[in-house]
């Protein structure tokens, strides 16, 4: 399977993501952003965490404007699948690949710490080695992770079950205590927590390694 | 445009002394234009020059043969093998935190961060001490969160993870924080890069942002007393950009790896002069400058603000001129200004061009060379009075008194607004006494710490001095890491009164022994003199940084206490409760002596811990609030009870050095007892972890309770 992660100026989370992907079996390229195109026969698109940007104007929108911005968007139209985390979360939301914003953490103040997350769903290659309802342990570090949506929005990802992480004790306000989120097709993934840091036993915990496993025999399957 | 005539106030008014100035008309033989006397009060002013602090920073240990550079350079660079390099340094940013504490702080973390990839190390841990007045100073919250918000939200965009430090109050704060940053880096050895231009004719480089007039004068201010018209100074702080100095980090190690470079230099305080100057003087050559190239965001700048000018995020670099155009690519990609301003000369001048006129003319050896140097009289401090009779207080209200104050509450509210774990090679384990960082992609980690205890400093300067060493070895040793070298950010009152000096000479004094006897030579660090806000001076704050080394992961001692295992105290305990931070939290009473310190054993229980790492679950180092208050932090992060079977205060809240407290399994205390008893190392088994409750001696409370305390105490203390 083949992997590619995008490096935006301000992105600080690329290289991690890359060891993340490769420990699971991806074969990984690095894409700056100023490229227009993906390589072909490219499977996953990564979009890591980190300040694209500078986090300036608002968390994720000039990225979402960048010139491999729409190289992600028609990979993810045509059935692709993308990862975003944090603010690769912010940055496919700003895309419009996701529905509803991530907002300032209601405490005003930036939030790292190893969170307790319940899996709401495993019906996507993401969430597919765990169990409904298992709690899985990982970091979150953003400012701006407080996930909003109108009532229909939320009712609409209620219904059809595109809720996949949710906080057990929630950090920053976010709505129904989302933390992450999937498309309709179920392949598209944002999620504020990061996964590449819970990869491995000098982390702490090995369930974020348990997600990008999931996606490469989840990938495999589709 | 015409210049300001020279006159004695606006000579003062550059901080330069008149003996000062008389020295600069030595020096050139003739009045200075505006310019040059900016440029003289840039590199003489306290903060450049260290002319109060030279003479007794040479006697500091320096060398060893871990050692690859010393002091001198941007950050001391030490081997860790397999041709590994770590580089490191810390440095204040007191004055301006004070000012504006979020752009202080940061600009203070972005100034140590480009220290570190200036060499060509990739940042990979950073820390913090800072010191507040007490909370209930009315300006201490808004410091507190300006300065936390500041670090984070620099260190976090940047992508380091701010994996330790310190938060202290105390009142000879108040008018006077310090925050004091510290980065370490990665490098190979071979691939390290120094200020010293060479070669004559060679194109001089400005890397990164733009000049503005921000921060014109910052050193020359970080260099005086406060008094009540400090406000009026906001406009010298600097404002940080961490989104460039990230570009600016990987397009300077892009360029490095490319070899177009000679020598680089960041421009830190007083800017474009301080850098280039460095890098003449250090190569030997004169340097030209023709400032209408200088990337400019404001218009009609005057060769006098772009020399003084403290913007942030910018490079100078000499260029191999063959290179130029690959070089210049490389900021293309990443959006950052590149610009040929000057270059090297054969001669010894310091030569300014703007327009067609010629705003400076120096000789440039003697800007750096020549800069004055005080042997500051100075007056040994007395010996401590002896310490005041201690009052009855309970052992477990000892024990509130300090978790529930705030300079030993949990800090969670301060590191949860790091990010600690951006990179992916931080070992995630809370409660450590040190931060520990892999090696991206080897087995080998590196431990990084910063201490000092300022009540033991101001009660016997040669003591505290030593005890900040010995602290931040036990704090490395705690986490199984060898320490291999130290950095000193050394913040102190007024050089000019000799009993300030005195604190400084007796604490360089304490911290060079100690350096010697730990094999911890310092390799870099910084001096900020003149923290006082009328005529009050701070607590003597020498802050050691330091760095150990664990040459395969499997060193590590990261566990924590399981129920059943013994707590297990290494070292003497005599029972030393002057200065104490139980004195001080439960009665605000600061007396006595600094508890002493024997270097030898320091080092033999040190080599202890380290060689029975294998039979230690749990390790932590004994500090201020004694084997009490580590007894509870090691068992409240394990979510352990714990009981220590000891009634009297001295035992408990006592602050003998060279202690360490370990959670051992039953099985293995035997082992451990014979190890110690072969190697001269007093250990006592002084109790138990597990359950729900504490219990000191007689006394028990549940650790739920206890916990709550000692996890809200911090917020609660601020208000915030």
């Amino acid at each position: 399977m083949k992997a590619a992660v995008i490096t935006f100026p301000g992105s600080n989370c690329d290289r991690d993501l890359v060891v993340a992907f490769e420990g699971a079996g991806f074969q990984v390229t690095r894409i700056w952003h100023k490229d227009a195109e993906l390589p072909e026969g490219v499977d996953v698109v990564g979009v890591p965490g980190g300040f694209s940007y500078g986090d300036y104007l608002r968390c994720g929108a000039i990225a979402a404007k960048s010139p491999i911005g729409g190289a992600i968007v028609k990979h993810a139209q045509r059935g692709g699948y993308v990862l975003g985390i944090c603010n690769g979360f912010q940055v496919i939301t700003e895309m419009g690949l996701l529905p509803g914003v991530l907002m300032r953490n209601a405490t005003l103040r930036f939030v790292c710490r190893t969170v307790t997350l319940n899996v709401v769903t495993t019906d996507s290659a993401y969430t597919s080695t765990f169990v409904k309802g298992q709690q899985i342990r990982i970091p979150v570090a953003h400012h701006d992770g407080n996930y909003t949506i109108d009532a229909d929005g939320l009712k609409r990802l209620q219904d059809e079950d595109r809720i996949a992480l949710t906080y057990a004790d929630n950090p920053n306000g976010s709505m129904a205590d989302i933390a992450g989120i999937l498309s309709e097709n179920r392949r598209v993934f944002g999620l504020m927590p990061h996964p590449e840091r819970a990869a491995e036993a000098l982390h702490g915990s090995v369930d974020g390694a348990a997600l990008f496993a999931g996606l490469m025999g989840g990938m495999a399957l589709a | 445009m015409s210049e300001p005539q020279i006159t004695p106030d606006l000579v003062a008014a550059h901080g330069l002394k008149p003996d000062e100035y008389q020295r600069i008309l030595q020096i050139i033989g003739r009045e200075p234009t505006f310019t040059e006397l900016g440029i003289f009060s840039a590199m003489w002013n306290e903060h450049c020059s260290y002319k109060s602090s030279k003479i007794h920073l040479r006697k500091l240990p320096t060398t060893g043969p871990q050692v690859i550079c010393g002091p001198g350079e941007n950050a001391g660079v030490v081997d860790i093998g397999d041709g590994d390099a770590v580089i490191f340094k810390m440095e204040s940013h007191n004055h301006p935190s004070y000012i504006e504490p979020h752009q202080g702080a940061a600009t203070g973390v972005g100034g140590i961060l480009r220290d570190v990839f200036t060499m060509g190390a990739r940042p990979i841990a950073a820390m913090n001490a800072l010191s507040f007045g007490l909370p209930s100073h009315p300006k201490t919250a808004h410091l507190v969160k300006g300065v936390v918000e500041g670090v984070g939200g620099y260190g976090n965009a940047f992508g380091v993870p701010t994996v330790g430090g310190e938060v202290r109050f105390h009142k000879s704060y108040n008018g006077n924080c310090l925050v004091n940053a510290f980065a370490a880096g990665l490098a190979r050895t071979n691939a390290i890069f120094y200020s010293a231009a060479s070669g004559v004719g060679m194109p001089v480089v400005y890397l990164g942002a733009k000049t503005g007039r921000d921060g014109v004068g910052g050193a020359t201010m970080a260099s005086a007393e406060f008094d009540e018209t400090i406000e009026e100074k906001r406009p010298t702080v600097q404002v940080g950009d961490p989104f460039t100095e990230k570009c600016l980090l990987e397009a300077c190690l892009e360029l490095m790896a490319s070899g177009a470079v000679i020598s680089i230099q960041d421009m830190g305080a007083a800017g474009l002069t301080c850098s280039a100057v460095e890098m003449g003087d250090k190569g030997g050559l004169g340097i030209r400058l023709q400032l209408d190239d200088v990337p400019q965001r404001e218009t009609n700048m005057t060769a006098y603000e772009m020399m003084l000018s403290e913007s942030q995020e910018r490079m100078l670099m000499v260029l191999k001129p063959e290179m130029e155009a690959e070089a210049r690519a490389i900021f293309r990609k990443w959006d950052l200004d590149f610009a040929i301003v000057g270059e090297t000369i054969p001669e010894d001048r310091f030569l300014i061009l703007h327009g067609n006129e010629v705003k400076a003319d120096l000789p440039l050896s003697k800007l750096a060379s020549s800069a004055p140097e005080y042997d500051r009289p100075w007056v040994e401090t007395p010996p401590a009075p002896a310490l005041v009779p201690v009052p009855e207080i309970g052992l477990l209200d000892g024990l509130q008194a300090l978790i529930g104050s705030p300079n030993h509450a949990h800090k969670g509210w301060v590191y949860e607004q790091y990010d600690a774990q951006v990179g992916a090679d931080t070992l995630v384990t809370p409660g450590l006494p040190a931060g520990v960082v892999r090696v991206h992609g080897t087995g080998k980690a590196l431990a990084f710490t910063s201490d000092v205890t300022p009540r033991y400093v101001r009660a016997n300067p040669v003591q505290g001095g030593r005890q900040a060493v010995a602290e931040a070895y036990r704090n490395l040793t705690a986490v199984g890491a060898l320490p291999l070298a130290t950095t000193d950010n050394l913040n102190f009152g007024n050089p000019e009164k000799p009993e300030i000096m005195g604190q400084f000479v007796g604490a360089l004094k304490g911290i060079g022994e100690a350096c010697i006897a730990l094999d911890m030579p310092i390799v870099s660090g910084n001096v900020s003199l003149y923290n006082e806000t009328d005529g009050q001076p701070i607590l003597p704050t020498p802050t050691i940084g330091a760095v150990g080394l664990l040459k395969s992961l499997d060193e590590l001692i990261a566990g924590k206490p399981e129920t059943g295992d013994l707590a297990v105290l290494v070292g003497a305990t005599k029972g030393h409760l002057g200065q104490s931070a139980l004195l001080a939290e439960a009665f605000g009473i600061e007396s006595g002596d600094a508890p002493p310190v024997d270097l030898a054993a320091e080092r033999r229980n040190g080599e202890f811990i380290r060689a029975n790492r294998k039979a230690l679950r749990a390790c932590t180092d004994l500090g201020d609030g004694g084997l009490a208050l580590a007894a509870f932090e090691l068992a409240e992060a394990a979510g352990l009870g714990v009981w220590i079977d000891a009634n009297d205060i001295p035992f408990l809240f006592g602050e003998d050095q060279a202690r360490y407290l370990v959670a051992v399994a039953q099985a293995d205390l035997a082992g451990l007892q014979a190890a110690a008893k072969a190697a001269g190392v007093p250990l006592a088994l002084v109790g138990q972890f597990g359950g729900e409750t504490v219990t000191l001696g007689s006394e028990s409370a549940p650790m739920a309770e206890l916990s709550k305390l000692y996890r809200s105490a911090f917020a609660a203390a601020l208000g915030v």
